[in-house]
């Protein structure tokens, strides 16, 4: 079965991005196809490679690379949301005259159309949130 | 349409679980998850509503979930069925729409 995978809540903040992981894992193991898992809202900050958790803590946004690079996951920010709150892909810095960019591996910035998409290309959308 | 409802606030904290079975339709399950673990509860201010949400649709709560809160399982109401990720993506596959009550 196709699923596309909502997440709307920052990493660290109450449980959304951990459920939206444990499940997008069971997923996975279960044999589903992941059309995307598309960041939205605070849910854009999952996307920073800048996270510096301590050593015994989960890597919440390397955990979500890691997840793309062995299963081929796309990973969506929307765009709106990312620029507000600071994430930036290269294209992204060059046109805002930013320094850096601080995209995880494995993520991508693209528009809301990419929610509007999975939710018809998809058998299930599912939502993680606050 | 069968419909699977999310629900991951505590009843304690907000409306969410209440607004749910006030919804929900018969052929229709809800799945505590988070802090929606709290309303398993038995001898609890909502146990009554979830004894009553039981008698008109299943009621699963993710396992993970109730360990991380310690909430004792002998402690839970009969009726309310535990389920792991596996269980929660089976029960997302038996169910044509699925509502988080975000």
């Amino acid at each position: 079965m196709k699923f596309a995978i909502l997440v709307n809540e920052g990493p660290y903040t109450h449980q959304a991005s951990d459920s939206a992981y444990h499940f997008t894992e069971a997923l996975l193991r279960a044999g589903h196809e992941i059309v995307r898992v598309f960041f939205y809202h605070d849910g854009v900050n999952n996307g920073t490679r800048l996270s510096v958790p301590p050593q015994d803590d989960r890597n919440i946004s390397e955990r979500w690379s890691a997840l793309a690079q062995q299963h081929d996951v796309e990973l969506i920010l929307c765009v709106a949301a990312a620029q507000r709150r600071g994430l930036l892909d290269d294209d992204e810095a060059k046109r805002a005259g930013k320094d850096s960019n601080n995209i995880a591996e494995g993520f991508q910035i693209s528009g809301l159309g990419q929610l509007i998409d999975a939710g018809i290309q998809a058998d299930r959308l599912i939502a993680f949130g606050d | 349409m069968s419909v699977l409802h999310i629900v991951n606030k505590s009843p304690y904290e907000r409306h969410s679980l209440d607004t749910c079975l006030r919804l929900a339709k018969p052929d229709s399950a809800i799945l505590l998850i988070e802090d929606g673990i709290y309303a398993v509860q038995q001898n609890s201010a909502t146990s009554s509503k979830m004894q009553q949400a039981l008698s008109n649709h299943p009621v699963y709560a993710l396992q993970p979930d109730l360990e991380a809160r310690g909430v004792n399982p002998d402690n839970m109401i009969d009726g309310i069925s535990l389920v792991d990720y596996d269980g929660f993506v089976k029960l997302t596959t038996e169910y044509d729409r699925l509502q988080s009550w975000l």
